[in-house]
């Protein structure tokens, strides 16, 4: 690509331009930087503005990336940060105003995405990105971040964006007192057999569920195909290499209509948090969600503790495998400001910029070499279950397929929930399978 | 009269001022005047339907554009569509209702505060309220309004009134939850039909209704055929305003339902907006709103025509 690296020297030499014109500041900065800290060498002469772009606003997410923000400023106190954050719709409202201004070629510096399918198969696809391999070469990311999270980040020989951090999708989440002595379910008969338990015992709806938007009955489905068919077929069911009229698909089906019977009726009005509710005050024992149900737990008053007022196992079946839902931030064609957003890619890979992020956001590193000592008890066995499970891409949240056959299997899902149809679904989703998966 | 009269002055003038007639400064005002308006209409009203309805032809389903032409593609995938299907049903059934409720009441509002009770004023304003608000905050109250844990459902289990429904919503249920979207649209909407017909009612001359009573009608016979025929305007304008509202319904049900459960409160609105923004089914998208307009321009032209008539026999 011969005309960026134009861009990048003619980036370069404005930036000396400057410089030189601003009475030798810059080089002095720049010695200071040189002095202070092991900076990369070019870091005090970055200046103008840096916009990243996000659907980071609620708390937790929010204080974590000005933890971003600030590590940045710190390493290069010229660059203005402008945080282009939309809320809204779990990142639907910021999806929508993102898709506008890449079609207008007005893309910001860098911007969140999910790993996978959610940027290869639309702004990859769509000859829009910039590939990082080279600051991912240059990082030696090879040796933090595992394989399975290259790999799927990865596509047509490229690395399109830096992972930050990692959620997990397969969890059952339960309220440790109103467990009891009870032992959590590891198989799907066993969970069964404790929702009848807990159901025989008067509680009516032991499985809590929120599924406002239809994506939350998507996980059970992804959840459940990982455990009736292990990761290898789950990958290539997702990449439109298998059949969702697979036997293995209508058995997920069914239990899941199994589970349906044991859920609060109104689940259809609830998010996935007024879920985690009916679990925290004990009308319900169990629910299925991502690990950022663990922020909900501990950011109740009181709070409640992990592992000692509720735990959490692996989705029923999927014990040894990570489905992870995974933010990174990319590099777009014509991005405003090249050095500056290379700069901030940098720090989002950093071990440091990782250590900063992730306990605030209630996720784990993408990096496997961050230390574990600040991090709640129940991230601290994830980060070792990350080194050594099996990493399947969540299809729900957009990293395994693209985002049209995600939103058209929340679609489906939701239908599902009233109908149970078990064949007409895995039809519906066979037809979606091969409309968008398979081009 | 003015610009009639410049004309016959510039006439009656030598032959060498005939150009001068065709671009005088009078002529063209008029035209100059209205001229940025049917600019910008030309090019945001008519020149992007034209855009949709040509987009709708393509097949233009991802985030590059693609305008190959495919012809009547997409309305056959979409014709073909459970969630479209179920879309239509749930318009018309939510138009019907809602106009029928809003209409009734309104009308019922209007025949009460006409009458000049004591409160009259008060209720009038109260029953207006309601259109102030835009309709995210009507869908956001009448969600938790609805929701079976804290809202009504709620009280009613309270009070053991229905203790058989324990846990189970008007909202929850696929049967009866576009019912209570009608319901939560009605509330906002039915105060403007009243305010409609109120000044439909005190726009009839007194004359008219003494002429009736001095005719020997009675209170029936005068209401039906003298005070009803002369609102016709009203509730035709009324079914116009609200129908157009109702069959472009996106707000209310985005923040209410999100179309759920399942597809029983879907409408094309919000099919369209997730096709387009969550899918990025550009083609799709613009063949639901291409079939949105052609729903609309089924209620409106019949309207126009009738104006234009009315216009025309004046």
């Amino acid at each position: 690509m011969p005309s960026t690296v134009t861009r990048r020297d003619f980036v370069k030499s404005a930036g000396a331009l400057a410089s030189a014109v601003t009475f030798g500041a810059g080089a002095v900065e720049l010695l200071q930087a040189c002095g202070n800290q092991p900076a990369p060498a070019a870091s005090g002469t970055l200046t103008g503005n840096l916009e990243i772009f996000s659907w980071w606003t609620g708390a937790g997410e929010k204080d974590g990336l000005a933890m971003l923000y600030k590590r940045y400023s710190d390493q290069y106190p010229q660059v203005k940060i402008v945080n282009a954050a939309v809320a809204g719709g779990a990142g639907s409202q910021a999806k929508a105003v993102l898709t506008t201004r890449m079609q207008a070629n007005q893309p910001p510096d860098s911007f969140q995405v999910h790993a996978g399918q959610e940027l290869i198969a639309t702004w990859v696809k769509a000859g829009k990105m910039e590939p990082i391999t080279s600051t991912w070469n240059e990082l030696g990311l090879d040796k933090s971040i595992p394989k399975d999270l290259k790999d799927i980040v990865s596509s047509g020989g490229d690395v399109w964006s830096i992972p930050v951090n990692v959620h997990r999708g397969n969890a059952l989440w339960f309220n440790l007192h109103t467990l009891g002595n009870a032992s959590p379910p590891t198989t799907f008969d066993e969970l069964t057999s404790s929702l009848n338990s807990f159901k025989a015992k008067g509680i009516q709806h032991p499985l809590a569920l929120g599924s406002q938007g239809n994506w939350q009955i998507a996980m059970l489905l992804e959840n459940g195909v990982l455990a009736n068919g292990g990761p290898d077929y789950y990958n290539k069911l997702f990449k439109g290499q298998g059949s969702f009229t697979d036997s293995k698909v209508k058995d997920t089906l069914t239990q899941m209509a199994t589970l349906l019977g044991y859920v609060n009726p109104d689940h259809t009005t609830l998010d996935w948090d007024a879920a985690a509710g009916l679990v925290a005050k004990g009308q319900a024992v169990y629910t299925i969600m991502g690990d950022w149900a663990k922020g909900y737990f501990t950011n109740l008053t009181p709070a409640m503790a992990p592992n000692q007022d509720f735990g959490v196992v692996a989705h029923p079946g999927t014990k040894g495998n990570y489905v992870t839902v995974v933010d990174t931030f990319g590099l777009p064609k014509n991005a405003p400001h090249r050095a500056n957003a290379v700069a901030w890619l940098k720090v989002v890979a950093s071990e440091r910029g990782q250590e900063d992020f992730n306990p605030k956001k209630g996720s784990i590193p993408a990096r496997t070499d961050v230390p574990a000592s600040v991090f709640d008890p129940i991230a601290q066995s994830y980060m070792r279950e990350f080194k050594t499970n099996r990493l399947v891409p969540s299809s729900a949240h957009g990293s395994a397929t693209p985002p049209n056959f995600a939103s058209a299997v929340n679609d489906i899902m939701g239908q599902f929930a009233q109908s149970k149809d078990v064949s007409g679904t895995a039809q519906a989703l066979q037809q979606k399978a091969q409309q968008f998966l398979t081009s | 009269m003015a610009l009639a009269q410049t004309e016959e002055i510039l006439r009656e003038r030598p032959r060498k001022g005939r150009s001068r007639v065709v671009f005088s400064l009078d002529r063209l005002t008029p035209f100059l005047m209205i001229a940025p308006s049917v600019v910008l209409v030309a090019v945001f009203v008519y020149g992007f339907i034209g855009y949709s309805g040509f987009s709708s032809l393509t097949r233009w389903n991802s985030v590059v554009t693609d305008y190959t032409f495919v012809g009547l593609k997409q309305y056959r995938l979409l014709f073909q569509d459970v969630r479209f299907q179920a879309d239509v049903r749930n318009t018309v059934v939510f138009t019907i209702s809602f106009l029928l409720l809003c209409v009734l009441l309104g009308f019922g509002a209007a025949l009460l505060v006409d009458q000049k009770l004591p409160g009259s004023r008060l209720f009038q304003n109260v029953y207006l309220f309601p259109l102030a608000l835009s309709f995210v905050v009507t869908g956001v109250v009448w969600r938790w309004l609805w929701n079976p844990t804290f809202g009504i459902d709620a009280l009613l289990r309270a009070l053991h009134v229905d203790p058989a429904r324990a846990g189970l919503g008007v909202i929850t249920d696929t049967r009866t939850a576009l019912f209570a979207v009608v319901i939560a649209a009605t509330w906002q909407m039915s105060g403007f039909c009243m305010a409609m017909f109120l000044a439909g009612l005190r726009g009839i001359p007194e004359e008219l209704r003494e002429a009736a009573r001095v005719d020997g009608a009675g209170a029936v016979q005068a209401f039906r055929y003298v005070i009803l025929p002369q609102l016709n305007p009203v509730v035709l304008a009324a079914i116009i305003i609200l129908g157009h509202i109702s069959l472009k319904i996106f707000d209310l049900v985005y923040v209410m339902t999100f179309g759920g459960p399942g597809h029983a409160t879907d409408m094309p609105g919000l099919y369209m907006f997730i096709a387009i923004f969550q899918q990025n089914l550009y083609a799709y998208g613009a063949a639901i709103a291409t079939m949105l307009l052609l729903l609309v321009a089924v209620l409106v032209v019949p309207y126009l025509i009738w104006n234009l008539r009315e216009e025309a026999e004046r």
